[in-house]
Order: structure tokens, then C-alpha cells, then sequence
């Protein structure tokens, strides 16, 4: 288990409880924080209907329980409530991780029948114009009846906003509207800089005040709504002294399948060089979890450098992410640089340093999360 | 909240669902992209509270098939706490 060193556990990590499917990077939005890859556009053969349908008996007999079906946007896949369906009985937790788009009548019915357990709609903002800027559509109304369909047919709802420096100052205005849609959940996400996210991080980071109040307010909310809305404030890595326990270890309980079979620890790990990720076309997910170079690479502490490999906290964090440790330190198996541990911390705190300031020029321009765009990465490689 | 009285009929809410996992050999209880793993007795207490039993007859099964008395107490601070957590509410 996580933060054992013998020989013996680390062969055998336990099953991998949550599957992520990220059923294709087809996306109708073009949101300016997305975490999928800079590169998705050179992804282009997705898994057919019966690959996915092999992935989840084969995850579940290895003891997989929640499922998320996620993206891109995975209503883009007309097969999605026939996935549901087989995966609802093979006695899988069934999540939709949608921005609400494509989701009308007709469909949410099939998926009910099918067996989905939960849905969960994603907002840019409370107001039209924020939200409709950040995911460079008109798709606010839209999400609102959404929403709405959503709770008419018995489902738990949860709203899921990715906050950053352009919405966080909603925040009241965000719950209320989460209050009105009648949401079980709230998921207040302050935005992880990868991907898209990490490009146009002078943009999006929030300033230390902003944050501070954010989380005041939502303590308020909480306090007078007690426990009709349950919410999450997921604070931001950059404000922290101590990096998050990424994926709770890596290899340890989740998997990640990207639309084109290809097998992760997390979402944003295709990036991380030297790894040979293996494709669940070529082996099967047991193989994957229990015998893969690239899954146990970074299990266990064998990996560790100073100051993590003497750490007493390496046992709760796991010495962060790995992916974050790359994108701002070169190498995967330094200590995440958001610990003040890190010899290269500098490298955080020079942005959140950047991000105090009320008035920023910023040279770059935001950057839409576009094929466009994403084409232009892919040729750069 | 009202005072948890013998004559309630607990109810698991509708978002969570209670699931015997064999890899885990656990009763797991899950719900939005979450789950919670069950020990032993809470997950008999959860497996009667189907929004049609009274806590008393509830207490009364779980003594029997355990061959247990005086659970009522141990029921209750599970219930309590279970409620707090969202997890339980009573029927009507």
C-alpha cells in the first residue's frame, strides 16, 4: 500500500478502485483551463464500443468499482448509454462527467435506463458572459435547463466550477445559482495547472486575497445551509506549503484510459518522457496494473530523491505530482516544487508572486482549448 | 435533528448504494465518484434500512441473528452519525 517499502507490497498494489474513461478529446467547448493534452489533436482512432466494453469487464474483475465517463465531452460518443449499460452490470458506479452539451431528453432517459448513477455538469461561471467567455461558446443558458432535466429525473446532481482568477470573485453568486439548481454537490475546483491551464497561468492564477476570500465565503455558505448542499473547495497546489497526495500514489488506486487506449496513472501523465505507456489494444488491464514499467515507476519511495526519500511526510503525499514536478523542474522524480521543501520552490513561488499584482499586463493572449490551436502544438513536437 | 426514536424507519438516501465488493471483501457504501468502505457492523445496520423497518424491530433482528442484546445503544450512535453524514434519513 501506499508508502510501503517492501518488495513484496509494491508487486502487488491493491486494485485500481477508480477508472477514469476519457472517452474521446472530441469537446464542443473550448475552455481556456481544459486538462486534456496541448497535443490531443494527433489522437485520432478512438476505442470502438466493444474495446471499452473489454476495458471495463477487465477493470472490474480486477476490483474497479467507480467509473467516471469523461472526456472531452463524452456525449459526443452515440454509443455512451450502450457503455452504461454494460457497465452498470458489471455492478460499476456510474459517473457522467459532462458539460452538459448534447445531454437533451431523449438521452438522459436512455442513460437512466441504462443504469447511470450520477451526473455531473460542469459551469465556467454564475453569469452568462463569464461563462460563455471562458468556454469560448453560448452555453450558459443551455447548461441551466440542463441542469435542470438532469434533477427532473431523479439523478444526484453535482455542479462542478473550475474557479480561477476571472470567476473566483463569483463565488457567492456560484453557489447561489448551485443552491437554485437544487445541486447535491458542489465542487468549487480551483484550477491545476496543466495542459491548457498551465499555458495561460498568468491569466488564471488567483491572487492570495482573492483566495482568502473565496474560502471565507464559502465557510459562510456552509454554515447557514447546513447540510443541503454539500460542498468542495479543492484549494489551489500554488497556495499551499506542502504538495497534494496526487492520485493518492501513483499506480495506486486510479487508471486512466484516454480515448486512444492508452493507459495512465493520471490524466495529464502522456506528457512525462522516458515512460512507455501501454495501450490497452495490446494488453490487458491486469497486465497493465500489475506488470508495467510505466505503472510502478513511481509506486512505493524507490524512486525518491532528497529532500522526499527522508521526508516523514513522503508517507502522506507521496512527494506530490509527478507531472507538475516535470513540467516545472525537468525531471518526474524531484519533489513537487510546490513544497517549500523543494530547492526548486522558486519556481512556484515566483508565479504566485506574479499573481499578487492587481493590474497585470500580461503579454501572451488566452489561449482557447481549439483543434486549431491544438494542431499547431502537435506540429511544433 | 429531532431525536433518532425506535418507532423511526431508516432509509438509505437515494445517492448512496450499498455494495458487497469482493476485491476488497468489504460492504462498500458509494455514491458521487466516491466511495466509503464498511466494517462489518455498520454494513448489517446500513443492510436493514430499507425506509420500511422501525428501528426497534431493526435492533431486535440484529440481536437475534448475532445472538447479541443491548445493541439498541450502538445502533443509535451509528444512526446518529450516519445521518450526520447524509447518509440516512427516515421515512415519513
Amino acid at each position: 500500500m501506499a508508502g510501503s517499502n517492501s518488495p513484496s507490497e509494491r508487486s502487488r498494489p491493491g486494485p485500481p478502485l477508480w477508472l477514469l474513461a476519457e472517452l474521446t478529446y472530441r469537446c464542443p467547448l473550448h475552455c481556456a483551463y481544459c486538462s486534456n493534452p496541448l497535443d490531443f489533436a494527433k489522437v485520432e482512432e478512438e476505442l470502438s464500443t466493444e474495446e471499452w466494453k473489454r476495458v471495463f469487464r477487465e477493470a472490474r474483475m480486477l476490483g474497479a468499482v467507480q467509473l467516471g465517463f469523461s472526456g472531452g465531452e463524452p456525449m459526443m460518443r452515440d454509443d455512451l448509454a450502450a457503455l452504461v449499460a454494460e457497465a452498470h452490470g458489471l455492478g460499476f458506479y456510474c459517473n457522467l462527467i459532462t458539460s452538459g452539451v448534447g445531454l437533451n431528453e431523449v438521452r438522459i432517459k436512455e442513460l437512466k435506463d441504462a443504469g447511470l448513477d450520477h451526473i455531473q455538469v460542469s459551469f465556467q461561471d454564475s453569469t452568462k458572459e463569464v461563462n460563455d467567455f471562458l468556454s469560448s461558446t453560448r452555453t450558459f443558458e443551455l447548461k441551466l435547463k440542463v441542469a435542470r432535466l438532469v434533477k427532473s429525473h431523479g439523478y444526484p446532481m453535482v455542479l462542478n466550477v473550475v474557479l480561477s482568477r476571472l470567476n473566483i470573485d463569483h463565488i457567492d453568486k456560484i453557489i447561489d445559482m448551485a443552491v437554485a439548481l437544487d445541486a447535491d454537490f458542489l465542487e468549487l475546483a480551483n484550477t491545476q495547472y496543466y495542459g491548457w491551464a498551465y499555458l495561460n497561468r498568468d491569466h488564471l492564477l488567483p491572487s492570495r486575497a482573492q483566495i482568502e476570500h473565496a474560502e471565507r465565503v464559502t465557510n459562510a455558505y456552509r454554515a447557514k445551509l447546513g447540510g443541503r448542499l454539500k460542498m468542495f473547495f479543492v484549494v489551489p497546489d500554488y497556495y499551499s506549503d506542502r504538495p497534494k497526495a496526487c492520485m493518492n500514489g501513483w499506480g495506486s488506486v486510479f487508471l486512466n484510459i484516454a480515448p486512444d487506449g492508452l493507459a495512465l496513472p493520471c490524466q495529464a501523465a502522456r506528457m512525462l518522457p522516458g515512460l512507455q505507456f501501454p495501450n490497452v489494444r495490446e494488453k490487458t488491464i491486469e497486465e497493465i496494473w500489475h506488470d508495467s514499467p510505466a505503472f510502478s515507476a513511481y509506486r512505493g519511495e524507490d524512486w525518491m530523491r532528497e529532500p522526499c526519500r527522508s521526508c516523514p511526510e513522503r508517507t502522506k503525499d507521496f512527494g506530490g505530482c509527478r507531472c507538475q514536478a516535470y513540467m516545472l523542474t525537468g525531471n518526474a522524480a524531484n519533489a513537487d516544487p510546490v513544497c517549500e521543501l523543494s530547492p526548486h520552490h522558486r519556481r512556484v513561488s515566483e508565479a504566485v508572486e506574479r499573481a499578487q499584482t492587481v493590474q497585470r499586463a500580461v503579454t501572451q493572449p488566452l489561449v482557447f482549448r481549439e483543434r486549431a490551436a491544438s494542431v499547431n502544438f502537435v506540429r511544433a513536437e | 435533528m429531532a431525536e433518532i426514536t425506535p418507532q423511526m424507519q431508516p432509509a438509505l438516501r437515494s445517492v448512496y448504494r450499498l455494495q458487497w465488493e469482493d476485491a476488497q471483501q468489504a460492504w462498500v457504501l458509494l455514491y458521487p465518484e466516491g466511495m466509503v468502505r464498511l466494517n462489518g457492523p455498520a454494513a448489517e445496520i446500513l443492510k436493514r434500512c430499507d425506509g420500511r423497518t422501525q428501528l426497534s424491530t431493526l435492533v431486535d433482528d440484529l440481536e437475534r441473528t448475532f445472538g447479541a442484546t443491548g445493541l439498541h445503544n450502538d445502533v443509535h450512535e451509528f444512526l446518529t452519525e450516519a445521518v450526520s453524514r447524509g447518509w440516512i434519513e427516515f421515512a415519513e
